[in-house]
């Protein structure tokens, strides 16, 4: 920052592009920057689109993953050509708060999916749960096969009147269950 | 101050120019603050997708996204939102070159996409309350009227700041700090797109797929 202090020290106005006048303000890109970041934004867009509305892939989780990945590049796309992202923007500093945030993104997205996914699992409703089960206790209900009763519950779920919480079914169980696994 | 009067008078203007460098810092400051800020708003936004990405199955008998998307609209949706961004890029290279009435010009074409993008999702949310399928049917439908709708409102938000520092930049000009409120409304509305990038990609294409 000191170092740069001697290039801006003419006053203000004084140089009609505005490029080197504000030498310590966020760098504004060119219009080519604008234009190259557009071009691949409406590419990057209109493929998901295309990828979905015309069924290209047999396979949803192909499409989905082309989605996703799609998506991440168009993310960095924007990150450099729109919000003009360098590793020195700031000092520095900038690219720091990114990456600190990216990485609390990270751990809440995964994290969250993560546990909800196997309380979804172990937590059934008494309806696809056999009594034996129930009473060998959590170990066993880890090993059964998770994507059955998955399915099994999703089924329930949409079966059920429109003022009936999934929750309210899955209680009794959970809570008979919770005196005999506690330790 | 008297020293800074007489030292601008000075020829050697060293003294000057470091009391302006100290005026500097502020500014430089706020820029810094505001990607702070905007990383803030990150994580809220990370935690309502988290929520849309936990709750997006709990139909509770109700409606799922591939019966109520319609493609083609959020299709439009995306372009209007594409388009303010590279509109308001103009803006800036115009402020760049001290050019106020191309400016002004280019932010209101943005904030016209802008208010084009909201018309469209107001009509969208209007007709999902309408069919029955409003935040209070299902977890699936809470999480996605929260995700859209606080991006919808952070848009909004963005428009109402738009006409603000148009008439800012209307009546004092590209004066030193419009040219730093515009700077901050830009990383706010590319921003705001970025995360739409994350919505259109997440909750509606990956969401007609299931």
């Amino acid at each position: 920052m000191s170092a740069a202090s001697p290039a801006g020290s003419h006053p203000h106005g004084a140089a009609p592009d505005g490029h080197d006048m504000h030498d310590n303000e966020e760098p504004h890109g060119s219009l080519k920057d604008y234009i190259i970041g557009f071009v691949l934004s409406v590419i990057l867009t209109a493929i998901p689109f295309w990828l979905v509305m015309a069924h290209v892939f047999k396979s949803p989780t192909v499409t989905a993953f082309s989605i996703m990945a799609l998506a991440g590049v168009q993310i960095v796309v924007h990150m450099i050509y729109f919000l003009h992202m360098t590793p020195k923007a700031e000092g520095g500093w900038n690219m720091l708060a990114l990456i600190f945030t990216l990485v609390l993104v990270t751990i809440a997205l995964s994290g969250s999916m993560w546990v909800m996914y196997h309380l979804n699992n172990n937590m059934m409703p008494t309806s696809v749960m056999t009594q034996s089960n129930m009473a060998s206790g959590a170990q066993d209900m880890e090993a059964m096969p998770a994507g059955d009763m998955a399915q099994g519950d999703r089924m329930d779920g949409n079966k059920m009147g429109p003022g009936e919480m999934g929750g309210m079914k899955m209680a009794p169980p959970a809570s008979a269950r919770d005196p005999r696994t506690m330790p | 101050m008297s020293s800074l009067t007489t030292s601008a008078a000075d020829p050697h203007a060293r003294a000057f120019h470091l009391a302006v460098e100290e005026d500097h810092h502020p500014e430089n400051g706020t820029l810094l603050g505001f990607w702070i800020y905007l990383m803030s708003d990150c994580l809220i936004f990370a935690a309502l997708f988290a929520t849309y990405a936990v709750l997006g199955t709990s139909y509770a008998g109700g409606p799922s996204q591939a019966e109520l998307f319609k493609l083609p609209t959020v299709a439009l949706n995306t372009s209007m939102l594409l388009l303010s961004s590279i509109t308001y890029g103009f803006a800036m290279l115009a402020m760049a070159k001290g050019n106020k009435g191309a400016t002004l010009i280019w932010l209101g074409i943005t904030g016209l996409f802008g208010a084009a993008f909201i018309g469209l999702e107001l009509q969208e949310f209007a007709e999902l309350i309408l069919d029955g399928a409003g935040p209070q049917r299902s977890a699936f439908l809470s999480s996605f009227f929260a995700l859209v709708g606080t991006h919808g409102l952070h848009v909004s938000i963005g428009i109402i700041w738009l006409i603000t520092l148009m008439v800012q930049v209307g009546r004092k000009g590209l004066i030193q700090a419009n040219r730093r409120r515009l700077m901050c409304l830009s990383l706010f509305w590319h921003f705001l797109d970025v995360i739409w990038i994350g919505v259109f990609s997440f909750v509606y294409l990956i969401g007609v797929l299931r």
